[in-house]
């Protein structure tokens, strides 16, 4: 690979950034990138808005992706979406769960939810939308998601599904790798 | 690897750097000669002549003050600093091209979105207490936690934060300040982790001195903001050791607190009786308001709130205590969302219409 790849993950905390960061570090890892991730801390668990770099390559030097740089953007929600869109490249790709978590500013009423994201997004830039929470609840877990969302990224990724179900393997909580594994086939098949 | 190392590529081009910039010259100038300090005090002063002596330009590039730079400077060295690069902020790979190379670069304006400031957990004893303070109109003198979030919308308690332990000597002073009268409607709120870190002496302080405030430690059993580190109260060590557990109510007694009250965190009307009580009163008192953290291992919620849309009377109580987990739909009725919902069962208590309940988790 000739140029860097630059992804943010972005949500709200608790659904899951920090675990999507550390799979795809982890399959970057593997196929021998130089890899660096970075992690906004702390709010990561307490509902605020939460976004994570991964950026792997030959070499890699800063850790965090600047305004205007990244290739992809995997959103858990709607409005992390919009947030953070004009992080991506002119011809960069969303990944979006097609949700919406009201922040605490639109509950109470001091702010108010904007009106379709999606559609508004898609006029600039190439918009993957899945409702990855209907698909999860199919599944009978609605926390796996996130593994959904990743399954429909890794089909845009030049890595086989077999490495894949590895790194999820080796990552997500023992109890949880069977309902991770179908969530991230869901996702890939779907995508 | 030396501590203080020279990497030497193109020299038209030579940059002093310590720490995370050393990151971005790499990436804005991956040909660029590189000085990288491990120790930026006391500096290598041959090492910096040697390299200065052969690149054709330096720049000393440093976050904030100009530390390095002003040093490097009075040995008469001849450098392009914060000239060019500000004295404020963090920098980047960009901000360097744009400086150095003077490269343009030209970026969207975000999009004017909602902020989503952080929130209580959803199944946080703080909410709890937060809410029922809120209906008492009480006041707060807040301390260093999670908890300090009650101060915005929409619980709205918290009124004062300063450092560790300052909730109960910013209550103290307040009544020296202004008399007895003034804190008839103010707490002290401290966590657990942080009476036990700075807040005892403060405690032990507001009894030998008289005073009549009521502080309310919110014991959730663990130091939650910084990630579960156990403390003296949590019977293990740091690294996990079973090892004596200081216990808060006898502690409180041995300060020479008179009237200690133990209450569940989640029973919020018991909660509300005692806050009226104690705070009426012409004394120290503390009130150790008890419920584990919604994120400890060991709480995990075998329950979950649904709520019912047919008894729904969208008058929004539940929506009060501002629960991540629970949002109001079009039609006004409210939804649980069963991956946030930590079963605390709040909204059911605040719900006069039986319109949430409580069901096992399968």
């Amino acid at each position: 690979m000739e140029q860097t790849k630059s992804i943010m993950i972005v949500g709200v905390g608790g659904q899951g950034t920090l675990l999507t960061s550390r799979i795809l570090g982890g399959i970057t890892t593997q196929a021998g990138y130089d890899v660096k991730l970075s992690e906004v801390h702390g709010m990561a668990q307490r509902g605020g808005s939460v976004v994570t770099f991964v950026r792997y390559g030959k070499e890699v030097a800063e850790p965090i992706v600047e305004e205007g740089c990244a290739d992809v953007l995997i959103a858990f929600e709607r409005l992390e979406a919009l947030r953070y869109a004009h992080f991506l490249k002119k011809d960069g790709v969303i990944i979006v769960n097609d949700q919406r978590i009201d922040p605490m500013t639109v509950v109470t009423g001091a702010a108010e939810y904007p009106e379709q994201i999606i559609e508004n997004l898609s006029k600039e830039y190439q918009v993957v939308a899945v409702d990855a929470m209907a698909e999860a609840k199919k599944l009978g877990n609605a926390k796996v998601f996130n593994t959904i969302i990743i399954g429909v990224a890794a089909k845009r990724m030049n890595f086989t599904k077999e490495e894949w179900l590895q790194v999820i393997e080796k990552t997500v909580p023992p109890k949880t790798v069977e309902i991770n594994k179908a969530a991230f086939e869901a996702g890939y098949a779907g995508a | 690897m030396a501590i203080n190392r020279t990497e030497y590529r193109d020299t038209s081009i030579g940059v002093i750097t310590s720490g995370i910039p050393y990151q971005y010259v790499r990436e804005a100038l991956p040909d660029a000669s590189v000085l990288k300090l491990g120790l930026v005090h006391p500096l290598p002063r041959k090492m910096i002549e040697e390299f200065a002596s052969k690149v054709e330009t330096l720049y000393v590039v440093e976050e904030l003050e100009p530390l390095i730079e002003e040093q490097v400077r009075s040995w008469g060295i001849k450098l392009i600093g914060k000239e060019i690069f500000t004295i404020q902020g963090e920098y980047s790979a960009n901000m360097l091209r744009k400086a150095i190379l003077k490269q343009e670069i030209v970026t969207k304006e975000p999009a004017k979105v909602p902020a989503r400031p952080p929130i209580l957990c959803p199944g946080c004893p703080h909410r709890s207490v937060f809410s029922v303070l809120n209906q008492l109109k009480i006041h707060g003198a807040g301390d260093i936690g999670c908890y300090t979030l009650g101060a915005v919308p929409p619980l709205n308690v918290i009124d004062t934060t300063i450092c560790m332990g300052a909730s109960i000597s910013m209550l103290h002073g307040m009544e020296k300040a202004k008399g007895k009268e003034y804190i008839k409607d103010w707490v002290a709120l401290i966590g657990d982790s942080t009476f036990l870190h700075t807040g005892v002496n403060s405690l032990m302080n507001m009894v030998y001195n008289q005073s009549s405030g009521t502080v309310i430690i919110l014991d959730n059993s663990t130091t939650g903001m910084t990630g579960h580190q156990d403390h003296a109260a949590t019977g293990r060590t740091l690294k996990g050791d079973p090892t004596f557990a200081v216990d808060l109510e006898e502690l409180c007694h041995a300060l020479g607190v008179q009237h200690v009250k133990v209450v569940n965190a989640f029973d919020t009307k018991l909660l509300a009786e005692t806050v009226k009580e104690e705070v009426a009163r012409d004394a120290v008192s503390v009130i150790i308001a008890q419920a584990p953290c919604a994120l400890l291992k060991s709480n995990v919620s075998k329950v979950k709130c649904v709520a019912l849309p047919e008894k729904c009377k969208k008058c929004g109580m539940c929506l009060k205590p501002g629960c991540p987990a629970i949002t109001k739909q079009a039609d006004g009725t409210v939804k649980i969302d069963e991956t946030m919902c930590n079963g605390c069962g709040l909204c059911k208590t605040q719900c006069k219409f039986e319109a949430i309940e409580t069901v096992p988790i399968a």
